[in-house]
C-alpha cells in the first residue's frame, strides 16, 4: 500500500518536474508505438476489410490464422525477430538489432493481427449492410473497400487503438529485440521491468502510472478529435 | 526543462537517435549494470573518447552469445572459463582484466542456518544445505550463477530439493524473490547495496578470497565479424585501463563502501 | 451516343434457395418505354424478380441478358430497395454517393444531391446522419439517390410502402416525370390504386411464376386468372 502512494507521489514529482529522463523514455515509447500502430494500421485495416469483402477459398483459414496470431506470445515474436535481425541471422547485415526500428518491427508483428481481426469484424457487419447498394451501384473493388473503411472509421479507430494499447504496454518482445539500452532503446515498459528488478518498486510504479496516463491521454485525444468531427458533420 | 529544450529532445528522439558521436554496443552483466558504476563511467568515456557506449544488460551466457553472433562490439563479463572458451572459439582476440568486486551471502537476519559463523564460503554454503534453509539461485547461466555453482561444487554439496529454488532470472528479480521468501541468496555486493527491497534480509557472509569476482573486457574479433567497430572497441579498452578509469572505479562507493578494485595493466 | 442497355431478356430464369424454387422459370423481355408494375401477394417473388433482373441474385437456371456486359450496364440502372440502405453518412452525402463513385467532386455532387432532395420532397435536415430519418424520409432519400445518376432503367421495390398519401402522390408525380424523360421503370407495389395510376404494363406473379402479363387497361379490365382477380379484389374490398 505504502509503495502505491510513494509511486503515485513520485510519479507526480517526475511529471511536474518534466524530468528529462522520464520525458526521454516517454517520447521514445510514443515514437515506437505510434509508428508501429501507424504501420500496423496501414497493413491491418485494409487486410481486415479485404478479408471481409472478398470470398476466396482459404478465407476461413485466413480468419482462423489471424485469430490465432492475435494470441501470439510477445516473447515468441521477440525471439523470432531477434533471430532474424541478429548478425548471425538472415537480415543481420541491416544491423537493426537493438535499435528502435527492431522494436517497431516486433510491435508491428504483434498488433497487426489484432488490428486486422477487429477491423475484419467491424467491416464484415458494415459490408452486410452495404453489400446490395455497393453491388447495385457497380462500385469497383477498391471503391468498396475505401467506402467501408471510411464509413467504418470509428470502429477502425477502435481497432487501431486496441493495437496501440497492446503495443504501448508490451515489454516481452521489445526487451529482447531492443535490449533496453539507456538513451537508445529504453522505453517506459522496459524501464519498469528494470526498476522492478532493482527492487525500486516506487519508481517502477511511478513509471507505471505515467504509462497508464499516457495510454488514457492518447485514447481521449483521439476520441475528442473524432468527436468534434461528429459535432460538425455527423 | 524549458519548452525549447523539450522540443529539442522531442525532435532529437523522433528524428535521429544516431547523430554525431560514434556509438558502440557492449554487452555487460546484470550485476555490473546494477552496481550503478556504468552511470559514472559512460559520461566520462563519452567526454574523453567521443564514443557513446550503449549497454546491453544481460546474463554472462547471453553476453557471450551476443559477442559470438557479432551483435555487440565488446563484452564486459566475469566468468573466466567461459571467457577463455570464447577466445578459443575465435570470438575475441584476447581478454583484458579490468577490475574485481566480490560476492556475498545474504539471508534472513535471524540466520537459521548459522551461515554467519562460517570462516569460508564453502562452510557457509554447507551449513545452508545442512539446515535445508530456503536458498534462491539465479539459475540463469549468468556469471554469478556459475560462481555460485562452483562454490557448491567446492563444498561437496549437490544442491537439490525443495529448499533450493532456481528462479531463472536476473539478480534483481532473484533478490526480490529471496526477500519475498526470506531465503538465502548468493549475490554480488553492488546489486545488494543498490537493492531497494531488502525486507528482512541481511548480509551474512563476506570476505573469502574465493568470492572475488574478476571482470574482464573482451573486444569482439573483427576478423570474424568485419562489421564490428574495432577502433571504438580499442579506444574503449585503452580508456578502461587508464588512470582516469582507475580513479573513477575505485572512487565509486555505495553507502560508504568501495565496490570495485581496479587491477588492469595499463596498455 | 452510347448504345442503350435495353432490351433485357430473361430466358427461363430460375432461382433456387435452400433447395426450394423461389422464382421461375420466368421469361420476359423488357424494352421500349414506360412503367411496368409487378403485382403479387407476399412471398410471390416480386423482390426476387427485380433483383434477378438487376443482377443481384445468382441465377440457377436460364439467363438474364442485357444489351451489354452485365456488370458494367448495372451502373446505368438504379435500384430502390424495399428496405432502404442507410450509409453511415449525412443524408446529403448518402444521396451524393453514386456521383462520388463516378469521380465527381464533393461540392458538385452535394449541390446536385440537394436539388434532388428538394425534388423528392425530402424536407429533413440534410446534414444530419441518415440514421435519424423517418421511415418515409428514408424511402425518399433512397429514391433521390437512385435518381442522381439519371439511370436508363430504374427498379423500385415497393417505394411507397411507408409513405402517407401526400408523399405517395409526390413520388408518383416524380416517377411519371422520370418515365416521360425516357427512363424505363420496373416497380413492385401492393397499392392497386397506384398500379392503376402509373402502370403501362402489369406483370402478375404467383408462387414465383408470371401468371399474367398485360397492358394496364387489359389487365384491370379483366384479369384472366382467379389469383389475379382475387388479389385485386382483395385489395379493393377489405
Ligand atoms: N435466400 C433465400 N433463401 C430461402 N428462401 C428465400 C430466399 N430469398 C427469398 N426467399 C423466399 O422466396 C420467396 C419470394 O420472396 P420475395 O422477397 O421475392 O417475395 P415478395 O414477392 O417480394 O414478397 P413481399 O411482398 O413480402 O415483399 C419468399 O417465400 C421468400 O421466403
Ligand atoms: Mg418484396
Amino acid at each position: 500500500m505504502n509503495d502505491i502512494f510513494q509511486g503515485l507521489s513520485q510519479a507526480m514529482r517526475l511529471v511536474l518536474a518534466f524530468d528529462p529522463g522520464l520525458v526521454e523514455i516517454t517520447l521514445r515509447s510514443l515514437h515506437v508505438t505510434v509508428t508501429a500502430t501507424l504501420i500496423a494500421s496501414a497493413i491491418g485495416l485494409p487486410l481486415g476489410a479485404w478479408i471481409a469483402v472478398n470470398r476466396f477459398r482459404l478465407r476461413r483459414y485466413a480468419i482462423a490464422v489471424l485469430n490465432a496470431l492475435m494470441g501470439l506470445p510477445p516473447v515468441v515474436v521477440g525471439l523470432f525477430v531477434y533471430v532474424i535481425l541478429s548478425r548471425a541471422g538472415p537480415l543481420g547485415v541491416l544491423g537493426l538489432l537493438f535499435t528502435p526500428t527492431a522494436m517497431i518491427i516486433a510491435q508491428v508483428i504483434i498488433i497487426t493481427p489484432i488490428i486486422a481481426s477487429i477491423s475484419h469484424q467491424a467491416i464484415r457487419e458494415l459490408w452486410a449492410d452495404y453489400h446490395d447498394l455497393l453491388i447495385s451501384l457497380h462500385a469497383s473493388r477498391s471503391q468498396r473497400i475505401g467506402t467501408l473503411i471510411w464509413d467504418g472509421r470509428r470502429a477502425l479507430m477502435t481497432a487501431a487503438l486496441a493495437g496501440f494499447g497492446r503495443a504501448i504496454g508490451e515489454v516481452g518482445a521489445i526487451m529482447i529485440v531492443g535490449g533496453n539500452i539507456d538513451h537508445a532503446t529504453r522505453v517506459l515498459t522496459t524501464a519498469i521491468a528494470l526498476e522492478t528488478g532493482k527492487g525500486d518498486f516506487a519508481l517502477a510504479l511511478a513509471l507505471g502510472f505515467v504509462l497508464i496516463a499516457l495510454a488514457i491521454a492518447v485514447n481521449l485525444a483521439l476520441h475528442i478529435l473524432s468527436g468534434t468531427e461528429r459535432g460538425s458533420r455527423w | 526543462m524549458t519548452l525549447k529544450t523539450l522540443l529539442a529532445t522531442v525532435s532529437a528522439i523522433w528524428l535521429a537517435t544516431t547523430a554525431g558521436a560514434e556509438e558502440m554496443k557492449m554487452a555487460v552483466t546484470t550485476s555490473f549494470a546494477n552496481s550503478g558504476l556504468a552511470e559514472i563511467l559512460l559520461p566520462q568515456i563519452e567526454k574523453d573518447t567521443g564514443i557513446t557506449v550503449e549497454l546491453l544488460v544481460v546474463g554472462t551466457g547471453q553476453a557471450l552469445k551476443l559477442g559470438a553472433a557479432g551483435d555487440v562490439d565488446a563484452v564486459l563479463v566475469h566468468a573466466r572459463a567461459a571467457e577463455e572458451k570464447f577466445i578459443a572459439d575465435g570470438n575475441a582476440t584476447h581478454r583484458r582484466e579490468i577490475m574485481y568486486n566480490d560476492f556475498i551471502v545474504v539471508g534472513p537476519s535471524g540466520d537459521p542456518a548459522g551461515a554467519k559463523a562460517a570462516t569460508k564460503a564453502t562452510e557457509a554454503f554447507a551449513s545452508i544445505a545442512e539446515a535445508k534453509a530456503p536458498f534462491v539461485s539465479r539459475g540463469d547461466d549468468s556469471g554469478t550463477h556459475k560462481a555460485e555453482l562452483a562454490i557448491w561444487d567446492a563444498a561437496g554439496v549437490n544442491p537439490e530439493g525443495d529448499w533450493y529454488k532456481a528462479v531463472g532470472q536476473g539478480m534483481g528479480a532473484a533478490l526480490n524473490t529471496a526477500a519475498g521468501m526470506n531465503a538465502y541468496i548468493f549475490a554480488d555486493r553492488a546489486s545488494w547495496l543498490n537493492f531497494g527491497n531488502k525486507g528482512d534480509l541481511a548480509l551474512l557472509f563476506e570476505g573469502d578470497p574465493a568470492l572475488f569476482n574478476q571482470y574482464a573486457y573482451l573486444p569482439v574479433n573483427p576478423e570474424k565479424h568485419p562489421h564490428v567497430k574495432a577502433d571504438a572497441a580499442k579506444a574503449l579498452e585503452v580508456w578502461l585501463t587508464s588512470d582516469t578509469a582507475k580513479g573513477l572505479i575505485e572512487g565509486y562507493t555505495i553507502a560508504g563502501q568501495q565496490l570495485f578494485t581496479f587491477n588492469a595493466q595499463p596498455m | 451516343m452510347v448504345s442503350p442497355i435495353l432490351p433485357l431478356t430473361l430466358d427461363a430464369v430460375e432461382l433456387r434457395r435452400g433447395g426450394k424454387r423461389i422464382l421461375g422459370p420466368v421469361s420476359l423481355t423488357l424494352d421500349g418505354e414506360g412503367i411496368t408494375i409487378v403485382l403479387g401477394p407476399n412471398g410471390s417473388g416480386k423482390t426476387s424478380l427485380l433483383r434477378a433482373m438487376h443482377g443481384l441474385e445468382w441465377i440457377n437456371r436460364g439467363h438474364a441478358t442485357w444489351n451489354g456486359e452485365a456488370d458494367s450496364v448495372r451502373a446505368r440502372q438504379a435500384f430502390v430497395f424495399q428496405t432502404p440502405v442507410l450509409m453511415r453518412r449525412s443524408v446529403l452525402d448518402c444521396i451524393a454517393y453514386p456521383l462520388r463513385l463516378d469521380g465527381i467532386d464533393r461540392r458538385r455532387a452535394r449541390d446536385r444531391a440537394a436539388e434532388l432532395a428538394v425534388s423528392v420532397g425530402l424536407n429533413a435536415t440534410l446534414d444530419a446522419p441518415a440514421q435519424v430519418l423517418s421511415g418515409g424520409e428514408r424511402q425518399k432519400m433512397a429514391l433521390a439517390r437512385a435518381l442522381i445518376r439519371a439511370p436508363e432503367v430504374l427498379f423500385l421495390d415497393e417505394p411507397c410502402a411507408n409513405l402517407d398519401m401526400a408523399s405517395t402522390a409526390e413520388i408518383e408525380t416524380i416517377l411519371a416525370r422520370t418515365r416521360d424523360a425516357g427512363t424505363r421503370i420496373v416497380m413492385s407495389t401492393h397499392n392497386i390504386g397506384q398500379a392503376r395510376r402509373l402502370a403501362d404494363d402489369v406483370i402478375f406473379l404467383h408462387d414465383g411464376r408470371i401468371i399474367e402479363s398485360a397492358r394496364r387497361d387489359a389487365f384491370f379490365a379483366g384479369p384472366g386468372t382467379l389469383e389475379a382477380r382475387a388479389h385485386i379484389n382483395g385489395d379493393l374490398i377489405p
